[in-house]
């Protein structure tokens, strides 16, 4: 922000015997105007995560933070099979849950985008997709709950068809909820982006694909998946982010049966463990960044774009 | 904003308490000091800690009887320890449980405090001072809060075996924990911890994911089960620790919890809707679900009472008025109005003689003898919590803080414990 005034003022000034002083500052300006950025990203962003690598070097003793340069807390932490259990764990939940996502998010998109002509309707039907998302996602959550229980709705409904004659136990506090959560929650993070590409795909390339003799499924795989593949990569780094950092779905749809990476580290927080968990927090992140690079690997986002 | 507020207020207080000190100073002050009396009413307190007593009642009494603000911030047991230690000057008084202590006080974030200024420290129930109930009552295992009630002088940090003229925290509360069922739906007598590991009840059991609390509730079902005879269930050895897991890891194989509860509402939730028939619990959430017309019972089991108490703490940094404002606090918290609001919620009071001047002698028979209750037993938010002729579960105060079995504990090996706990829930 201070760059602007600056620039203004210099501008302004600029018409008279000013101009000398301008001339000099020009080469600068791009690096004045990004100062703005620099900060946020300092303050926000590079600081903490930097505080947090520092962190993960110390020592705690008796629940205080010591200051030293050591390697114990990744030293427990790789080697415990708690850790790998846990990361495993959590993978497959991202791995099943953007199986999931994907094939929802672009089943809707696709939809909304090649089979609704109007372009009202298609507005409508998107707002609607994001209609449950103006309430907090751990209501959308909790609501699950009684819904899915031992004496809820959907054992009563399945009892009363006749389909079941026990509450079936499965329905929640395990994997199935936890991962009927997750989809519930993270879906509309796929279909945006997918629905976002599709609206750009030219329609004359259809087309022309058919007039070029290709089927329906021809179509899709030649011309709309590779066009889509931007906007799946994009709705991709959302849905496996959210689920690799999450702690609070797992905990409450598991009912605190099953672990999660973080909630691996919510609970070293609770103990006071700041060093063990900050040394959590660095190896989530490079896991994260490295399986976002790997996804950027496969689809240039930027060139597609 | 409002903690700006606070430090030109409290620049404020600190040249009132200096004029106050001058006063002391020249000896013309004997006794109490009435300018500082005058200046308490202008002092606002900031508390933290659980949520079962820091509740807005008490400080709007507070405000009414002494003038004191008090500013209360409710929180979970592994946050107040965090808070305590890493955020010393964000509070003024800490209102933590016993075994909280035990972490916090060594780490010089609390002073001790002057029994003699303690107007009812004689009146402190002797569980608190002695360890023991009656002069003949065995000393329960684990953090035992005459263990670290006491430390040695006024500067230290070394909590004391012998009680003496410096106490850490002004105990305030207690109570004995045992576990909560559905007697409508467990279709048996429940007798022991044991139970809680019965295949009858697959599925449908819950045991509390606070490490440091649910490793004792599990060490009183492995001791009931016959799996193992721990020399101190609080203070357990590594060896103890991975026996007491290995269990909790074959029964959560063998599909037997439900689920694992960290907070009061979720164990509430569990128990209402059907989920779980047989589970840790507290007190209070007990009466919650039997206030919306559920049977709920917290039984008394043969092994004893899993216990817990928590009491008051000053900072570091009171001093002068504040410090003074902070002691004035403790004695009315202390002087019987708060005891009789805490014992009609079903816990106890550790100065039990003024709570019982506060309280209709029908209350005190229910509450504390173990009486029919003779009338109506209303919860101090005036809600009904038993109907005329009700007993109360366990009986009387010393039928049930007589048979307490252990109190909630920190182990030396604390660390390895936590780690193996996580385990457990990663199992």
């Amino acid at each position: 922000m201070p760059a602007a005034p600056q620039g203004a003022a210099a501008t302004a000034g600029g018409r008279g015997r000013m101009r000398a002083p301008r001339s000099a500052l020009a080469p600068l300006l791009p690096y004045l105007q990004s100062i703005a950025l620099w900060l946020v990203m300092g303050i926000f962003l590079l600081i903490p995560i930097a505080t947090i690598v520092i962190v993960s070097f110390w020592d705690d003793q008796d629940y205080a933070l010591v200051p030293a340069f050591i390697f114990d807390n990744y030293r427990d932490a790789l080697g415990s099979w708690v850790t790998w259990s846990t990361y495993l764990q959590t993978i497959e939940h991202a791995v099943i849950v953007w199986v999931f996502t994907l094939s929802i998010g672009f089943t809707v998109a696709y939809f909304l985008s090649f089979h609704v002509r109007s372009s009202l309707w298609q507005m409508v039907l998107f707002q609607i997709c994001a209609i449950p998302f103006l309430t907090s996602n751990i209501i959308r959550m909790i609501s699950w709950i009684p819904f899915l229980g031992r004496n809820g709705l959907a054992n009563q409904a399945l009892m009363d068809m006749g389909i079941t004659d026990h509450p079936l136990e499965f329905l929640l506090y395990s994997p199935f909820a936890v991962i009927l959560a997750y989809v519930h929650l993270y879906a509309l993070f796929m279909v945006v982006p997918i629905f976002n590409t599709m609206m750009r795909i030219e329609r004359s390339l259809i087309e022309a694909a058919r007039d070029a003799g290709a089927g329906p499924i021809a179509v899709l795989r030649h011309v709309v998946i590779p066009l889509s593949l931007p906007g799946i990569s994009i709705g991709t780094i959302f849905v496996v982010t959210l689920v690799m950092g999450d702690f609070i779905t797992v905990q409450m749809m598991s009912g605190g049966q099953s672990a999660s990476v973080g909630l691996m580290m919510k609970n070293e927080i609770g103990l006071l463990q700041y060093p063990e968990a900050a040394a959590h927090a660095v190896v989530l992140l490079l896991t994260v960044l490295m399986m976002v690079w790997a996804i950027l690997r496969v689809v240039d986002i930027r060139k597609e774009l | 904003m409002t903690n700006e507020k606070g430090v030109t207020r409290r620049g404020m207080l600190k040249t009132a308490a200096a004029a106050g000190g001058v006063a002391i100073g020249s000896g013309a002050v004997t006794g109490f000091p009435t300018i500082w009396a005058q200046n308490i009413k202008d002092v606002t307190l900031r508390q933290f800690g659980t949520g079962v007593s820091d509740l807005n009642e008490i400080a709007a009494q507070c405000k009414k009887d002494t003038g004191i603000t008090l500013k209360l911030t409710a929180m979970d047991s592994d946050a107040t320890a965090q808070r305590a230690i890493t955020q010393p000057d964000s509070y003024d008084i800490a209102d933590i449980e016993y075994w909280i202590c035990k972490k916090v006080f060594p780490r010089g974030v609390l002073q001790p405090m002057d029994t003699k200024k303690l107007t009812y420290f004689d009146k402190v129930v002797p569980l608190f001072i002695t360890g023991k109930l009656l002069p003949d009552s065995v000393i329960a295992q684990g953090t035992a809060p005459h263990t670290v009630g006491f430390v040695e002088g006024k500067t230290s940090t070394k909590f004391s075996k012998k009680p003496t003229e410096w106490f850490t925290m002004m105990p305030t509360i207690y109570n004995a924990d045992t576990l909560g069922i559905r007697p409508d739906l467990v279709g048996r007598p429940i007798t022991s911890w044991k139970d809680l590991a019965d295949p009858a009840f697959k599925g449908k059991t819950a045991i509390l994911n606070i490490p440091n609390i649910g490793i004792m509730d599990a060490a009183m079902v492995n001791e009931a089960l016959g799996v193992i005879k721990y020399a101190d269930k609080g203070n357990m050895t590594k060896a103890e620790i991975d026996t007491t897991i290995k269990t909790l890891i074959d029964l959560k194989h063998a599909g037997q919890f439900r689920a694992f509860w960290k907070t009061f509402d979720e164990s509430v939730n569990l128990m209402a809707s059907g989920e779980v028939v047989i589970q840790s619990m507290w007190s209070p959430a007990v009466s919650a679900v039997r206030a919306k017309g559920i049977a709920c019972t917290f039984q008394p089991l043969k092994e004893g009472y899993r216990s817990w108490g928590g009491g008051l703490g000053l900072a570091k940094h009171l001093k002068g008025l504040e410090l003074d404002a902070a002691y004035e606090y403790i004695n009315w918290y202390t002087s019987g109005w708060v005891g009789a609001f805490l014992n009609r919620q079903g816990y106890y009071s550790a100065v039990l003689d003024t709570a019982k001047t506060h309280m209709e002698p029908y209350e005190w028979a229910f509450w504390m003898e173990g009486k029919p209750a003779e009338k109506d037993i209303l919860n101090p938010f005036g809600k009904l919590v038993e109907k005329a002729g009700a007993v109360r579960d366990g009986g009387s105060f010393y039928e049930r803080m007589g048979h307490v079995a252990c109190w909630n504990s920190v182990m030396d090996e604390d660390k390895y414990m936590a780690q193996k706990w996580n385990e457990f829930i990663a199992a």
